[in-house]
């Protein structure tokens, strides 16, 4: 019916993959675009052979950054934190496969700034200049 | 001035040229005239003829297009005098917008007359306009900041004032019309009891301005602000109006050319108020616009304005929640009681989502926190979507975002038909795979 809100989309908003909470993550870091409010609270576990073992999120927001966090975190689970590190805002919009206006960009990449600023709390991953929202 | 007939809406429309640009079929159903204006042709006319016709710096020219140019700046001045029926023109101090007239009253005023431990009363329907300037006036003089409450339909409540009007304020600040909620307040009740405490009062009439007529003498404010380019004027135009004896006493805001009577290297005499005020050249172009849109609405007449801005109040406060299965407004459920403004949410989904669906119907909206995020904190909503109207706006407007609203919630519907899948939907926060509870609304833990 609407691209931008493509089927898909809107049921990982209804019903959001790995959304809840992880009893002793190894990284977590609550991020928020203030213009709107969106607030995403990102929890990884991280295992021996430095992979991402398991990960979890909340949060409220719209659609998208919702949706964002739930392709993220189903794209980041059972990988290796150097493949983490690399993922770029643009793999980002591509999993998300809608087009983005520029108003709605921080949205879209909310889940992804948050997962930097988690791995970065952690001493690992990234520079400065691809933390900043 | 007697002879207001009835805002014939169709006539009015003519009026602006953005009505005549084609979005995909049709005109747009603009309803964030909250956030800002249209500008009508004759406040393009004039901000045209200044550029074109007779351009010139003001106050210094000893040429024709100077003085025509500094006497239809200095118009402009009268013009928004009368409007606010301000009793002397030289209350009123040009500005960029409302934003800049609070900051030049906390930095010029208050720095010389809020000290260690005095207190400043705000409430918690403020614009961050009217909130920021204060917690940095405060935090520099060790001040106090303290703010009247609101109930949960968004009404200041009038007890809370009273007690903290017993703290003896030296300053209330407070808004005429609420931006996130439309609420009008009872602004002259309020500061009659303020002075009783001994406080002078600071108005913000960024949405009240716009949206009914304005008395500054009838209100027996000290001071009130507003921006020029919500009331049909052009961005960059806004006025300060405060009593001469405070502007005559209050120091300058910012130094420079203009503000000036005499300059040696190492001292400086300034210029008599307005003048004081307004360093370097201003925003001449704008200040005329604003006057030209003052004219404009005087021409129409503000109660008219009001009026037909009540009657749209009322007629989407009536079809919303009519037409709109589960949405939900916030504010005063009467439109005597709010301006132009309906602020609303629809269950499970975000504003932001909702504005970007409208948009694609040629309707636009605000969706966010519209500059008050203490007031949607305590309100418990991480963001709200509003209407705002203007005296251009009509019924086709909010018919349209009727459908465009019972689209979105198509969209939302889809595939979430089950029990199940309707609770995840409405609020998708509080259904977790491990059970774990809802995060606390996000205002709450905020910056």
């Amino acid at each position: 019916m609407d691209d931008l809100y493509r089927d898909e989309i809107l049921e990982h908003y209804r019903r959001p993959h790995n959304f809840g909470t992880l009893p002793n993550p190894d990284a977590s870091y609550e991020g928020s675009n203030p213009l709107c409010g969106d607030r995403i609270t990102l929890m990884l576990e991280i295992g021996d052979d430095s992979t991402v073992s398991d990960v979890a999120f909340t949060g409220r927001g719209c659609a998208i950054s919702q949706a964002s966090a739930s392709l993220l975190t189903d794209e980041i689970r059972g990988k290796s934190l150097t493949d983490v590190a690399r993922l770029g805002n643009q793999d980002v919009l591509d999993a998300l496969g809608i087009e983005i206006s520029p108003a709605r960009l921080k949205c879209a990449l909310l889940s992804v700034d948050t997962l930097r600023r988690a791995l970065a709390g952690m001493g690992t991953t990234p520079t400065p200049t691809e933390a900043r929202s | 001035m007697g002879s207001h007939r009835p805002i014939d809406p169709v006539a009015i429309r003519r009026d602006f040229p953005l009505f005549e640009r084609d979005f995909g079929g049709r005109s747009l159903a603009y309803l964030d005239s909250a956030s800002t204006s249209l500008k009508p042709r004759a406040v393009l006319d004039a901000v045209e003829g200044y550029n074109t016709r007779y351009t010139a710096n003001v106050h210094r020219g000893i040429y024709t297009t100077g003085e025509e140019a500094t006497a239809a700046y200095e118009k402009a001045r009268g013009t928004i005098a009368r409007f606010l029926n301000a009793p002397d023109y030289h209350e009123i101090v040009m500005v960029r917008n409302a934003t800049e007239a609070i900051n030049l009253v906390a930095y010029s005023w208050g720095r010389r007359n809020i000290r260690q431990a005095d207190t400043i009363v705000l409430t918690e329907l403020e614009h961050h306009a009217n909130l920021v300037p204060w917690q940095l006036l405060s935090q520099e003089k060790d001040a106090d900041l303290e703010f009247v409450a609101i109930d949960d339909d968004g009404r200041l409540n009038q007890q809370s004032f009273e007690v903290l009007l017993r703290t003896r304020p030296k300053l209330v600040a407070f808004t005429q019309v609420s931006n996130g909620l439309g609420t009008i307040n009872p602004a002259k009740e309020m500061i009659a009891a303020a002075h009783a405490a001994g406080a002078l009062v600071l108005i913000d009439g960024a949405q009240a301005v716009p949206h009914g007529p304005v008395d500054v003498t009838d209100l027996d404010a000290d001071f009130y602000v507003f921006s020029g380019h919500k009331v049909l004027g052009p961005t960059g135009s806004g006025a300060l109006w405060a009593r001469r004896e405070l502007l005559d006493e209050m120091p300058p805001f910012m130094g420079g050319g203009e503000m000036i009577r005499e300059v040696h290297l190492r001292r400086t005499t300034f210029n008599d108020v307005p003048w004081k005020f307004e360093a370097g050249t201003p925003d001449i172009a704008a200040a005329i616009g604003l006057g030209a849109a003052l004219d404009y609405l005087t021409e129409i007449g503000m109660d008219n304005v009001r009026a037909h801005e009540r009657e749209l109040t009322e007629y989407a406060l009536e079809v919303l929640p009519r037409d709109v299965p589960g949405i939900r407004i916030l504010g005063p459920r009467s439109a005597t009681e709010r301006a132009g403004i309906v602020t609303f949410n629809l269950p499970g989904v975000h504003p932001h989502d909702v504005a970007t669906l409208l948009d694609r119907e040629a309707v636009a909206i605000r969706a966010g926190h519209h500059c008050t995020q203490p007031l949607h904190e305590r309100l418990g909503e991480t963001a709200t979507a509003r209407a705002s109207f203007n005296v251009y706006s009509n019924r086709e407007d909010i018919d349209r975002l009727v459908v465009g609203l019972q689209k979105v919630q198509r969209i939302f519907d889809e595939g979430a038909g089950s029990a199940a899948g309707r609770a995840a939907r409405s609020e998708p926060a509080s259904t977790t795979a491990d059970g774990a509870s809802a995060p606390e609304p996000a205002g709450v833990t905020g910056h």
